[in-house]
This record gives C-alpha cells, sequence and structure tokens, in this order.
C-alpha cells in the first residue's frame, strides 16, 4: 500500500469546484507526485452536489478508495455526502460564517477547521478566490510548498493578466496563514514532493492526443457527457495539423461526415456516448458494408435511453459487438487505462485503414474523467507507427484495374482486403455502396457473388484474428488458483485490490482485457483456475457472457451497476465474498 | 482533370434500371454535361446520391461515388468536400430523401454553405418504396398510403432554402434538357452550396404532377424580368405559389463557402508516417 492523502473539494455545481480541483492536482503533479482524480457530478450546471478528488502518493496511482483525509466542504451536503468515507482524523474545512454552514457539527474525532474563507477571499480582492484560500488552507495542512501552487495559478491565470495571478496568490497566502495561526499544527497529512515531472491527463484528453498522434484529420461529433470534451480537446488542436473539426446538427451527420471525410481519404473519427451511438447505428452498417476505415468511439455512460447521463456504466459492449442489422465486421478495442485510450487510439487507427472495417473504441465516463499523472515517456512519440493498409496510387493502379482499366475496390483478395484509392486518383473512379455489390461496387444481387463479398468481408477479421496480436494484461500470482478477469477502467481498482487481497492472504491472477472483438483467448487460463470471476459495471456481466460463451463455462460476476466506479477496497471485498461461494459446476 | 472530357466519360456500363420515360434520365444527364462542362472529370468528381430511384444515380454514373443511406448523403459530401476541398463534389436524392428523412441535414447544409452542388430530383412521390406521399406531394394527392391525400401542405424546398440562408437556390425541369444543365453548370460554379430542385417526372406512381402539367405551366425565369441577386425578387418568386418557375432563383454574389472561410484547400490524405514532428509538444501540454 502506497502511503497515500485522499483529499476532495465539495460543493454545488457553479462553485468552482472542477477548476479548483484542477488546480490543486497539477499543483501536486508539479511537485513530482503522482495524482489520480475522480469526479462526482449531476447532470445540472448550477446546483446539484458535486465533488473533485484527488488520491495522490509517491507511487503511482489509478484507482479510488473509500477513504478521505481532507475534506474542503463548501456546503454543508458536501460533509454528508462523504460521511461513509470520512474517517478519525480526517480534516474537514469549512467556512462557519456562511449562512448555511453555521451549524455544521463536525462528528467527534474528526478535525473541523473554521476558515472564514469568504472574508479572507475579500481581503485578497474578492469573494470569488474563496475555494483558493480553502487550497492555501489544505496546502498548510499538508504541509505542501505554497510556491507549488503558485505555479498552479499562474498557469491558469496568466490569461487574466498579472493581477488576477497576484490576487490569487494572495488568496492562498492568507488561507495558509490562517490555519497555521488559527490551528494545532499537528495535522498527520504531510506530503513529499519530489524531482519528478509528470503530465497530468484524463482518458479522454489522452483518447484526443493518440488520435493527434495517429493522424487524424477528421472528427465531426454532437456534443453528449462524457464524449464531449475529445471535441473540445481536438478543436483548435486538428487544425494546426490541418485538420478539421465540425459539430453536425447530430449524430447522424457527424457518422456520416466521418465516413465521408474516410472516403476522401481523411483518418477521421466521431465519438458519442448512449443515445447518440443509437442514432449512428444505421451508417455503422454502411461503413463496414462500404468497406470504409473508420473510428467510433462511445464513451460508454448510464443507459439505457437516456439513463444517468454523469454516471459510470460499461452497459454498451453489447451494442458495440452486434448493434446494427445484419451481420457487420468490426473490431472492438476497449481501452483498460488513460494511457491506453492513448495507445488504443493510435491502433484503432491503424486497424481500420489495415481491414477496412469500422473500429469501436470502447472507453467509459470512469476513465474519461479522471486524471492521472504518468511520466511524459509513457506517451514516446517516436513509438507511434502509422500503417495506412493497401492504398493504391497512379502508379499502381492498373495492377488492381480490370481488362476494362475499371479499378476494383472490392477485389476479393485472399485475405479479404482489397486495394484503396483515394478520389483524386487517376484511374480509380469508383461507386461504394451500401448495397450488396460486385468486385467494382456495382449493386448485385448474384447469389454468389453475394456470398464472395461477405465472406470477403469477413475474411478480414479471420484474417486479422491471426495477423494482429490480441494480448492481454496480467498482474497478481499467475498460479494463483482464482483468476479475476475485467476490460474496461476496472484495470487500476482491481490492480489496487491485489494488494488488499494479499493482504488477506489471498492470491489472484488478474487479466486486464483491452480487447473485446476480436478478443484473446484465455479458455486455457480459465480451465486452470479453481474459480474466475468477471469484474464490470453493469449489470448483467456482457463480457461475462462473451467468456462463458467461449469456454463453456459458468463464470463468476461482481456487477456494479448504481453509477460509480469500483473502488479498490470495495472490490477487494466483493471478490473476498464471491470466493466464499460455491463454484458452479463448469461444464466438461 | 484532362480537358478532352466528354459527357459520356461519365457513363457507366450499367443499364439504368429507371422506368422508360422516368424524368432522372434526363436530370442526370444534365448533371453528367453540367460536369463536363465546368471541366470536371470522372477521376476528379466526388458523386453522393441518397437512397430512392433517384438516389441510383450513383451507379449509372462513373466518378468517385457514394451510395449512402437513406436521407444522410448530405453529411458524406460535405465531409468529403471538406477531407478534399480539390474535388468536386456533387450529391443527388429524392425529394422523400432530403425533405423527409434528410430535411434536417438540409437545413444545416444550407446553412453551412461549403462549396459544393446539391440537385433533388422532385418528382413529389416516393418512387423506389412504389408510390406513397412524399414532403411534395400535394394536399389532396391520392397514394397508397394517404387514399384523401396527405392532408398536409407541401414543403416548399425553395423557401426552405432561402429561410435557412441559401446562397444558391435554382429550380429546373429534366426534360428541358438545355436550361437543365445551364442550371447546374451554374449551381457548380456557385462559390459555395448550390441547390437545384429538379422536377423528375415519375411516370409510373404520379399522374398529377407530369410532363404536359410542367411543361404547361413552367416560367423561365431568364425570360422574365427577375434579378436573382435581389433578395426581395427571390423571396415573391418562391412564395408564389401558383407558379411553377425554372431559373437561378437567388444567388447571393458575396458567398464565400465555409470551406474557403475555414482556410481548408489542401486535400487532408497526406498524412506522416509517424507522429507529428512536434508530437511532443502536446504531451507537454499538460505538465
Ligand atoms: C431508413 C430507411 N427508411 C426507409 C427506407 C425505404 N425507402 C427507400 S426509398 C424511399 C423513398 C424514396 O423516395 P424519394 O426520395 O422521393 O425518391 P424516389 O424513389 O421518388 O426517387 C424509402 C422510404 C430506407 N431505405 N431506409
Ligand atoms: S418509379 Fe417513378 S421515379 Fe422510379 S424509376 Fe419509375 S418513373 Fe422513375
Amino acid at each position: 500500500m502506497p502511503a497515500d492523502l485522499n483529499w476532495a473539494i465539495g460543493g454545488e455545481a457553479g462553485d468552482g469546484i472542477d477548476s479548483t480541483g484542477k488546480i490543486f492536482a497539477q499543483a501536486l503533479s508539479r511537485a513530482g507526485r503522482h495524482v489520480f482524480t475522480s469526479k462526482d457530478f449531476a447532470s445540472r450546471i448550477r446546483g446539484g452536489y458535486t465533488a473533485y478528488k484527488i488520491r495522490t502518493s509517491v507511487d503511482q496511482v489509478e484507482s479510488v478508495v473509500d477513504r478521505l483525509d481532507i475534506l474542503i466542504a463548501l456546503t454543508e451536503r458536501t460533509i454528508d455526502e462523504n460521511m461513509d468515507e470520512l474517517h478519525e482524523g480526517s480534516v474537514i474545512i469549512y467556512d462557519g460564517e456562511r449562512t448555511t454552514m453555521q451549524d455544521v457539527e463536525i462528528p467527534d474525532g474528526m478535525v473541523g477547521l473554521d476558515v472564514p474563507l469568504k472574508s479572507l477571499a475579500e481581503d485578497a480582492g474578492g469573494a470569488i478566490m474563496r475555494n483558493i484560500v480553502a487550497l492555501g488552507a489544505a496546502c498548510e495542512v499538508t504541509n505542501f510548498p505554497i510556491e507549488n501552487l503558485d505555479e498552479s495559478l499562474d498557469k491558469r491565470f496568466k490569461d487574466k493578466g498579472q493581477a488576477i495571478v497576484e490576487n490569487n496568490k494572495e488568496a492562498a497566502r492568507l488561507g495558509q496563514e490562517y490555519v497555521a495561526e488559527e490551528f494545532d499544527h499537528d495535522f498527520d497529512y504531510d506530503v513529499e514532493t519530489t524531482d519528478n515531472d509528470y503530465v497530468l491527463l484524463n482518458g479522454n484528453e489522452a483518447l484526443g492526443m493518440g488520435a493527434i498522434a495517429a493522424g487524424c484529420r477528421f472528427y465531426s461529433g454532437y456534443p453528449i457527457t462524457p464524449a464531449t470534451s475529445i471535441m473540445e480537446y481536438l478543436t483548435g488542436r486538428l487544425d494546426s495539423y490541418g485538420g478539421k473539426v465540425v459539430q453536425a446538427e447530430d449524430e447522424l451527420a457527424a457518422i456520416n461526415m466521418a465516413l465521408g471525410a474516410a472516403r476522401a481519404g481523411a483518418r477521421a473519427m466521431t465519438a458519442t456516448s448512449g443515445a447518440g451511438i443509437d442514432l449512428m447505428t444505421e451508417t455503422f452498417g454502411l461503413v463496414a458494408q462500404s468497406e470504409t476505415p473508420l473510428v467510433i468511439t462511445d464513451v460508454q455512460r448510464s443507459g439505457p435511453s437516456t439513463g444517468m447521463p454523469t454516471k459510470q456504466e460499461q452497459g454498451d459492449l453489447n451494442m458495440a459487438l452486434y448493434g446494427g442489422h445484419g451481420e457487420v465486421p468490426r473490431f472492438v478495442v476497449a481501452p483498460t487505462s488513460i494511457s491506453e485510450c492513448f495507445w488504443k487510439t493510435i491502433e484503432a487507427f491503424n486497424l481500420a485503414e489495415k481491414y477496412q472495417t469500422p473500429v469501436f473504441l470502447v472507453s467509459d465516463l470512469a476513465m474519461s474523467v479522471s486524471e492521472q499523472t504518468f511520466p511524459p515517456e509513457v506517451f514516446d512519440m517516436d513509438e507511434v507507427e502509422i500503417d495506412r493498409g493497401k492504398v493504391v496510387d497512379e502508379d499502381s493502379i492498373s495492377e488492381w484495374q480490370n481488362e476494362k482499366e475499371q479499378f476494383q475496390p472490392h477485389f476479393p483478395a485472399a485475405d479479404g482486403v482489397s486495394p484503396r484509392t483515394f478520389p483524386g486518383t487517376d484511374g480509380g473512379a469508383h461507386m461504394t455502396t451500401g448495397l450488396e455489390h460486385d468486385e467494382l461496387g456495382r449493386r448485385t444481387e448474384d447469389t454468389d457473388v453475394r456470398i464472395e463479398q461477405v465472406d470477403k468481408r469477413q475474411q478480414k477479421v479471420e484474417t486479422a484474428r491471426e495477423a494482429e496480436e490480441w494480448d492481454y494484461r496480467e498482474y497478481g500470482d499467475t498460479d494463483a488458483d482464482t483468476l479475476v478477469i475485467s476490460w474496461g477502467s476496472n484495470e487500476g481498482a482491481m490492480r489496487e485490490a491485489l494488494g488488499f487481497l494479499d493482504e488477506k492472504d489471498i492470491d489472484v491472477r488478474f487479466i486486464s482485457v483491452p480487447y473485446i472483438f476480436p478478443r484473446p483467448d484465455l479458455s486455457e487460463e480459465i480451465e486452470a483456475a479453481d474459480d474466475v470471476i468477471v469484474v464490470e459495471c453493469n449489470s448483467t456481466g456482457q463480457f461475462a457472457d462473451l467468456l462463458e460463451h467461449d469456454t463453456l463455462t459458468r463464470l463468476k460476476r461482481v456487477n456494479k451497476y448504481n453509477g460509480v466506479r469500483f473502488k479498490a477496497d470495495e472490490l477487494a471485498a466483493e471478490i473476498e465474498d464471491k470466493l466464499a461461494e460455491p463454484s458452479e459446476v463448469e461444464a466438461e | 482533370m484532362s480537358s478532352d472530357i466528354r459527357f459520356t466519360d461519365f457513363k457507366t456500363d450499367k443499364q439504368p434500371t429507371w422506368c422508360p420515360g422516368c424524368g432522372d434520365f434526363g436530370t442526370m444527364n444534365g448533371m453528367m454535361k453540367a460536369l463536363a462542362n465546368t471541366g470536371n472529370d470522372p477521376d476528379n468528381t466526388f458523386v453522393v446520391a441518397g437512397i430512392g430511384c433517384s438516389g441510383k444515380i450513383g451507379t449509372y454514373m462513373r466518378s468517385y461515388a457514394l451510395h449512402g443511406v437513406h436521407g444522410r448523403a448530405l453529411p458524406v459530401g460535405i465531409g468529403t468536400k471538406l477531407a478534399n476541398p480539390e474535388l468536386e463534389v456533387m450529391v443527388a436524392g429524392g425529394d422523400g430523401d432530403g425533405y423527409s428523412i434528410g430535411a434536417g441535414h438540409f437545413i444545416h447544409a444550407v446553412r453551412r454553405n461549403v462549396d459544393m452542388t446539391y440537385v433533388v430530383m422532385d418528382n413529389r412521390i416516393y418512387g423506389l418504396t412504389k408510390g406513397q406521399a412524399s414532403p411534395t406531394s400535394r394536399e389532396d394527392f391520392e397514394t397508397s398510403t394517404s387514399p384523401d391525400g396527405p392532408k398536409q401542405p407541401p414543403v416548399n424546398p425553395l423557401a426552405l432554402a432561402l429561410a435557412a440562408g441559401g446562397t444558391f437556390i435554382a429550380q429546373s425541369f429534366s426534360s428541358d434538357s438545355q436550361r437543365h444543365t445551364e442550371i447546374v453548370k451554374e449551381a457548380i460554379e456557385h462559390d459555395g452550396f448550390g441547390f437545384v430542385n429538379v422536377y423528375s417526372p415519375c411516370v409510373t406512381f404520379n399522374d398529377v404532377d407530369t410532363y404536359d402539367y410542367f411543361r404547361d405551366t413552367i416560367v423561365d425565369l431568364s425570360e422574365t424580368d427577375h434579378d436573382p441577386t435581389d433578395y426581395d425578387d427571390a423571396k415573391s418568386a418562391i412564395l408564389d405559389a401558383d407558379k411553377e418557375y425554372q431559373g437561378v432563383i437567388y444567388q447571393d454574389e458575396g458567398s464565400v463557402p465555409f470551406d474557403e472561410r475555414e482556410g481548408l484547400s489542401e486535400p487532408m490524405h497526406d498524412i506522416p508516417d509517424g507522429a507529428p514532428e512536434d508530437a511532443m509538444d502536446l504531451v507537454r501540454e499538460f505538465y
């Protein structure tokens, strides 16, 4: 267990919770500490409880736990909401002068620091800076050098002018001094700084950065939580690489624009969530049928319908696998960590172009909003490889023309992958269609051609199954009798849960799977274990179903679908409970 | 692009399966002629088609082409054009395709004003699904799904386009080959979204909006004192429910296409073999 500190600021939406949390997270990261952040938010702009939580350690952290050491409570509700996570010795910073906070009772054993946040902020130049005063107070509690916070304030407010920067620094200082002077000094939460240089980013930022690294030039989308921040990240950045972000009128348009751009030869992507994926499904079939390379990102949230837009879930797996009428060849790739959001995005573009298919890149809300620190080398751009597949140009086009000099975009090559040419290439004019077609792209209902083209498209998946590595990541004890399998953002919590389980002498082999289709064959691993538990954020166990299908074995399941991501300690306890249940009979 | 391109170069060897006499033959020929007359060739042209009898056009025209899903051809065309502004992009579809299922995209394509051409083959009926009411069908037009007529006024696509900020709004009649070709040519040459609603009679399911009807009623605006650059002139022609007009109804000469405004001119298909050279800057932003 790393010596970690759990910190949070909570209040009402509109209280600036997010930016305040981010300022502190960046300060910690700049001070060479690892950081992992998570957010609780409601689907409203003003009002409604919202919190920004930071877990920090000198070691890498990539999950949340059920514990809170320091809480900045801007409202009384913040304390209530977090009561379960507060413990003896937890420090609560609040403003007792605030009308709504006057009756706050700090539970026995906890340390209440009543800091006049608003008046101190006014002394520094404006009530709006009360959150910054609280950050200063938190610096004192943790013995964190306030200069590191200053750097963060510089970065955050430099566009607003030097005066604002100075006022904020002053606000922080007043908060720090107030705690230093008014309270007993021994808080027990010292955070150590290091010389390390880390970057701090969330899953959607990593995904967007991956898209740019992969040469994505066209992005079209329609705003929807939690996918929107991908579009926001790319806006302004894609342009500098000669690309374009288009906010379409709806998801139908978004995916069709991306399809058009992909046909024109651009690496193109669209991203959405929930309801948007449903709307895209029709065109998803067209993408596959027309053999267009396209990356479609689904940042999952709680469904069905509009469900819980700001809450975590991994409920769209079946949709990604089976969505769309008819039989649609596709790849489904699901990053398992924030850094994987970067690398798997690059891989998704390569797969899409090498095999001329749609690739579903499936992320989830927890991953998209959580930030994590990394040494910058984790995103080593020299490692990025781009494979555009079988692109045919003016010089080579004759090889792919028939005797009438017609280009054959759907030539049934043995590996299922046809030549591809960008519009504008002389001699390449051809038709692509969602209708069944022959090798020239002409509509057909010829039974033999139909079979040939269906097999050809399906063959791409088979070729890829052989040619690519559909591997997995493995942690814990390879010889353990207990095997836990998860996908998506559960990896971080599960990795840490291994530590908790180890303390109880429970040995676990943990496999985290980033590929849903095709996916690694886990039959041997599953057979070798006495207990197999599949962990996922949905109620039915969609991934467990798939693995059962692969191995004809009943698997145990740990499912969470209340809208909140798994926490490491909670997950450890759930796994322990599951192990106590008898294993179901295994099929021969 | 070669200069000796003839309109027949845009033909495929596939025989159209349209009913003999269908207006779509004339509409398509005019489009091919207009493309050839504006110096385009099949290898720099991208034709996007919707679904319907009209949508089959991509199959009979030789060019880079995409035959998409019902109602969504416009966004495909926009994506294509933005990703490669060097291409001549033409989108074609029917009245059902464009003004019913695709109506939302129509309005937004008009206001986005990307430099492309949109040709709607308006036969005031659903042809391919065998004769149901379309958004441009007359209020009392009896069809299999509207035995007493749709009982709703028809959509006025020209008015929609004008209201949405259209910069080029025209109408033509497929059997007036010469005028139709000229009008589509002007739409192609227009800097921005060139929209042409083409009366393209369905000889099988529509016995009201026939060749004879259009021949008898159509008024060519070039033979009147209509000034297409005058917004009020355009408005009165468009809102004149008693007349069928052909010609350029409105053209905003100050139109600057979206792609140009956004500074897009280079094709996006050339990308480096690895991450961009300065890609580590993207990482450093997160310090
Ligand atoms: C999503 C969807 N709904 C319905 C259809 C069936 N459909 C095919 S063509 C068509 C109507 C086409 O009418 P129009 O656009 O006027 O073209 P026309 O055939 O008259 O040229 C319909 C409803 C479809 N292909 N896709
Ligand atoms: S049904 Fe009508 S629109 Fe379709 S091909 Fe026949 S005449 Fe043309």
